[in-house]
């Protein structure tokens, strides 16, 4: 009786957090994964469930400007944090350059791995404006992509990168 | 089952809370959420603390000591920890690193936990509140630790020289571990080894010693005959893990090319 009773006292926790910029306020299931919270709650789909094991990358977001994998992230412990997806790259309808580099360099196939590849460069980016082509590969090495073979999305960070009018949001 | 998560600001009232049933410390979740998104029913509650001192690192008189949530991506870029970067650097990818702790590592099964390879051969203290323990002890108990939650590790940190750490993975530059190497070697200026201390990843289900290996380079000196006993008795001990990237044969196969590679790196 008394485990039901906590069960539902716990079941919905107030939790507030930042997301591209919007201030946003939820009552989530406690446990929830950003992830789920992200994409059911707030209706921000571009982040993606791929493998829910910290191994594909597709659910890559920025907390606090830092790479994290949303699927393996509680959204509880992103009370007050800034939240950046691909959703929020975009501004006032023109691309941000790396997303305009993936889509002239035909780095984007099926697309499932976008976000989250975007997401890994831009945190990159962020850091090192100016990356070798190694710490291109390293950056997205918690990225799986089943389409490109890699190389077009290489070339698309550097190009990115090369075209100096990346801006860290 | 609904889960739930509980945050306590001391790690005291944390330890508390895990007594419960179905509890788990929550450390980076790399370990933990995987397990509840993998549907473990055993785990109903994620316990954590925000106590300042799990996050913090102190390096006094070349004795590190790193809070149990400090992350895989601080250690690899603090300037302190250099000789240890590679360690940190060969978890996961960036937001994994960004993510899993120095904690969550020392309880990592096979193939996963190549960091707590790097502290078994550094003969790390792992440290519980007051209580200190060393990391032989601590990795061959730890199913009967899970109750309790891991506040630092401590350890010298080695000269650059001294410390030898390799993981070898299939993929590039980022994948599981076929097999982890990290060795601490005492040399005398002659280059005769006076002591040496080699954990090994992946050879079991948790990072365990070459002690036989170790005993083998003792008075040896670092060349492909030297240390020809060491590698032929590498394997003493071991009982290899079979996963998805490699069988319990390969592993034990490829492990004396790795370590030679590695000594006389």
């Amino acid at each position: 009786m008394g485990v039901a009773r906590e069960e539902k006292r716990m079941a919905k926790v107030p939790i507030q957090f930042v997301l591209n910029g919007d201030e946003k306020a939820e009552f989530v299931e406690s446990g929830s994964t950003l992830l789920k919270v992200l994409r059911e709650k707030l209706g921000d789909t571009s982040p993606k469930g791929g493998c829910h094991q910290g191994t594909c990358g597709t659910c890559s977001v920025l907390v606090d400007g830092e790479l994290r994998l949303s699927c393996l992230t509680l959204a509880e412990t992103c009370e007050g944090a800034s939240v950046t997806t691909t959703a929020g790259l975009a501004e006032g309808g023109v691309l941000h350059p790396l997303q305009r580099a993936f889509q002239e360099g035909f780095a984007t196939q099926c697309g499932f791995c976008t976000p989250g590849m975007i997401m890994a460069a831009k945190a990159l980016l962020d850091r090192v404006p100016n990356p070798t082509r190694e710490e291109v590969v390293d950056a997205i090495s918690g990225n799986i992509c089943r389409c490109t073979g890699y190389e077009p999305i290489i070339r698309a960070i550097l190009s990115a990168a090369r075209s100096n009018s990346h801006h860290a949001a | 089952m609904p889960l739930a998560l509980k945050t306590f600001a001391t790690l005291n009232d944390a330890d508390a809370a895990l007594k419960a049933a179905g509890a788990r410390y929550l450390g980076g979740g790399t370990l933990v959420v995987r397990a509840a998104n993998e549907g473990d029913v055993s785990l109903t509650t994620f316990v954590r603390s925000t106590d300042p001192a799990l996050f913090s690192i102190s390096v006094e008189g070349g004795r590190a000591t790193i809070g149990a949530s400090v992350t895989m991506s601080t250690i690899a870029r603090h300037p302190d920890l250099a000789a240890i970067a590679p360690a940190a650097r060969a978890v996961g990818g960036p937001a994994i690193r960004n993510m899993a702790t120095v904690g969550g590592n020392l309880f990592a099964p096979a193939p996963y936990g190549d960091f707590a390879v790097a502290l078994l051969a550094l003969d790390a203290e792992v440290l519980e509140g007051d209580q200190a323990t060393p990391i032989d002890a601590f990795l061959k108990a730890r199913d009967a630790a899970a109750g309790r939650i891991v506040s630092a590790v401590r350890f010298d940190v080695p000269e650059p020289k001294k410390f030898r750490f390799v993981k070898v993975a299939r993929v590039k530059p980022k994948g599981v571990s076929v097999l982890s190497i990290a060795v601490l070697l005492d040399e005398a200026s002659d280059g005769t080894i006076r002591a040496a201390r080699i954990a090994l990843g992946c050879m079991a289900n948790r990072p365990m010693r070459a002690a036989a290996a170790e005993q083998a380079l003792v008075g040896r000196q670092r060349t492909a005959e030297g240390i020809a006993p060491a590698l032929a008795v590498a394997g003493e001990g071991t009982a290899p893990i079979t996963d998805a990237i490699a069988s319990a044969w390969y592993r034990a196969e490829v492990l004396p090319v790795h370590l030679g590679r590695l000594l006389l790196s």
